[in-house]
């Protein structure tokens, strides 16, 4: 095989919007994602051979990805300890969407998250991967990436309860608790 | 009867939930609506290309 199967690289360039939004969610760096991607993409087309048609595509190049991703953040986590805050901080860089206040929070809780539950919860809640698939992708057992998931959306919603009980009910007592300690 | 009303927390935790996986959708989705970055597409044809002269050889 000498030259790229047109079939293929068209699935390839079909998977590609996925797979930046993929890496952009997980590592929360626009730059580092997208190499990651090209990573991903010079990886596959070095391997190609290894890619059996008619099987799934993104699911393939995803696992190139995440594989790539993790064997990089180990690297990096010995680096730089702080790499939740930092991704807090790249995330809060993306374009704001309008109308969307409380984005800003989902992101920076998103980026609180452990990375194997942030990896699970995207991969079945924007990606749309089947949970049979997901735990093919992150190498692991089925029940492993349900309970990453329900731990994700568990330590998110308290996370963003804490914050947006302003929105729900009055929080005076709080607000006056926390407002208040400076008379003193 | 007043049940719903004696379990603000349960209807707290299902708004929550329902926005996360709002956020989360809207996150992916509007990069994915990004389409495909010129630098990526411009990869693919031009590997194609190369991979065509480099390893033409290959018996």
């Amino acid at each position: 095989m000498t030259t790229l199967d047109p079939e293929l690289r068209q699935a390839m360039l079909a998977a590609v919007p996925s797979l930046r939004a993929f890496a952009i969610s997980l590592c929360g760096n626009v730059d580092r994602a997208d190499d990651l991607v090209q990573e991903a993409l010079l990886r596959a087309l070095t391997n190609i051979e290894s890619f059996e048609p008619g099987t799934n595509m993104p699911a393939w190049l995803f696992t190139i990805l995440r594989n790539q991703f993790r064997s990089e953040y180990r690297k990096r986590r010995r680096e730089v300890e702080d790499a939740n805050g930092k991704y807090a901080e790249n995330l809060k860089s993306l374009p704001e969407q309008p109308g969307h206040i409380e984005f800003a929070e989902f992101r920076e809780a998103l980026g609180q998250l452990p990375s194997d539950q942030r990896e699970a919860l995207i991969l079945i809640g924007a990606s749309g991967f089947s949970y049979e698939e997901a735990a093919k992708i992150c190498g692991c057992a089925v029940g492993t990436i349900k309970s990453r998931v329900n731990r994700a959306r568990t330590r998110l919603g308290d996370m963003l309860s804490i914050q947006g009980s302003e929105d729900i009910g009055p929080d005076a007592e709080l607000r006056s608790v926390l407002t208040g300690t400076d008379p003193g | 009867m007043t049940d719903a009303a004696a379990k603000p927390d349960a209807t707290l935790g299902r708004e929550i939930q329902a926005k996360i996986g709002l956020q989360l959708r809207t996150l992916y989705n509007d990069i994915v609506s990004e389409g495909v970055p010129d630098r990526f597409a411009d990869l693919l044809n031009k590997l194609d290309k190369s991979s065509d002269d480099d390893k033409g050889s290959k018996a």
